[in-house]
């Protein structure tokens, strides 16, 4: 999760009633822990830093506004970002961008073709990853700024999956939910966009052993 | 029998547990069977396991007043 982590975080049902009765610091704790997530999965509807702000800003809005019809069926933290997908939606429409969550990123396939013969099994398998951390220094760039970065390329629908499952640990059905997309629809996006990432961190590990190994230098 | 090109297009459903106990079998009886395919599945594994343990910690900055004029107001309609 990529917000702040507030010391003697209260749970979620006493945020809940905090925010109901206008409690500052419950609202601090939540927006703390949700604002920067919140700026990144704006960006997945709509392109600009601006209205992604702007989006958030009215979704703090919508939610000050809301919480007292919240009844805690979904995790806060769901019904937050169910909140901002609706509100950044409605925007992406007003501002003519046609958002379709269910036309791409479904078909390419989650390992290049070329690595597998006509029978389906590895002609170029992968390699063993010993160690892999988030502070691992490959090829000079920092392991995690490079899954990170790769998730910015992916198609917005698979990033919005990835960040919901494996960034904010959103379940299944409330990715689909806050998404509206079917359960098959955002496994397959889920896997995809993972799928990438590993390609490309994959890459980066195989030109470290070639630089390790390379017999020239 | 399972091919190593169809449990790559099904590695999350594996590592998710989203599948059924067949598909999960036939996964299982392949991965021992195939080290290159162990290989692969332990990196999809690890993978994810980077973005779950995602530990950055992004300034969230500070709420806008306004925000917290709203709140101001609903806590004077709580009282």
């Amino acid at each position: 999760m990529r917000g702040q982590k507030p010391t003697a975080a209260m749970s979620d049902e006493l945020l809940v009633v905090g925010l109901k009765k206008g409690d500052e610091a419950a609202f601090r704790q939540i927006f703390a822990r949700e604002n920067a997530a919140l700026l990144a999965f704006a960006r997945n509807f709509v392109r600009e830093s601006a209205a992604a702000e702007e989006a958030v800003q009215d979704t703090w809005v919508a939610v000050i506004g809301g919480i007292g019809r919240f009844e805690g069926r979904s995790t806060l933290r769901s019904w937050i970002f169910s909140v901002l997908a609706n509100i950044a939606r409605t925007k992406a429409k007003r501002d003519g961008r046609v958002l379709s969550f269910s036309d791409m990123g479904y078909n390419d396939p989650a390992v290049d073709p070329d690595r597998f013969s006509g029978d389906g099994t590895w002609l170029s398998p992968p390699g063993r990853w010993s160690e892999i951390n988030p502070e691992r220094i490959l090829g000079g760039r920092q392991l995690l700024a490079h899954a990170m970065a790769v998730l910015e390329q992916l198609p917005p629908n698979q990033r919005a999956v990835v960040q919901l499952r494996d960034l904010e640990g959103l379940s299944a059905p409330d990715a689909c939910e806050i998404l509206g997309i079917t359960e098959s629809n955002q496994r397959i996006l889920l896997h995809r966009g993972r799928s990438r990432i590993r390609a490309a961190i994959e890459v980066l590990m195989d030109t470290e052993k070639g630089e390790q190994f390379d017999p020239t230098k | 029998m399972l091919t190593c090109k169809e449990l790559g297009e099904r590695a999350s459903d594996y590592l998710d547990s989203e599948m059924n106990w067949r598909d999960r079998v036939s996964v299982r009886l392949h991965l021992m069977m195939c080290k290159h395919c162990r290989a692969y599945m332990d990196q999809l594994a690890k993978t994810v396991q980077l973005l779950r343990d995602d530990a950055s910690t992004v300034d969230a900055g500070e709420p806008d007043p306004r925000l917290i004029a709203l709140l101001s107001k609903r806590s004077g309609e709580a009282s």
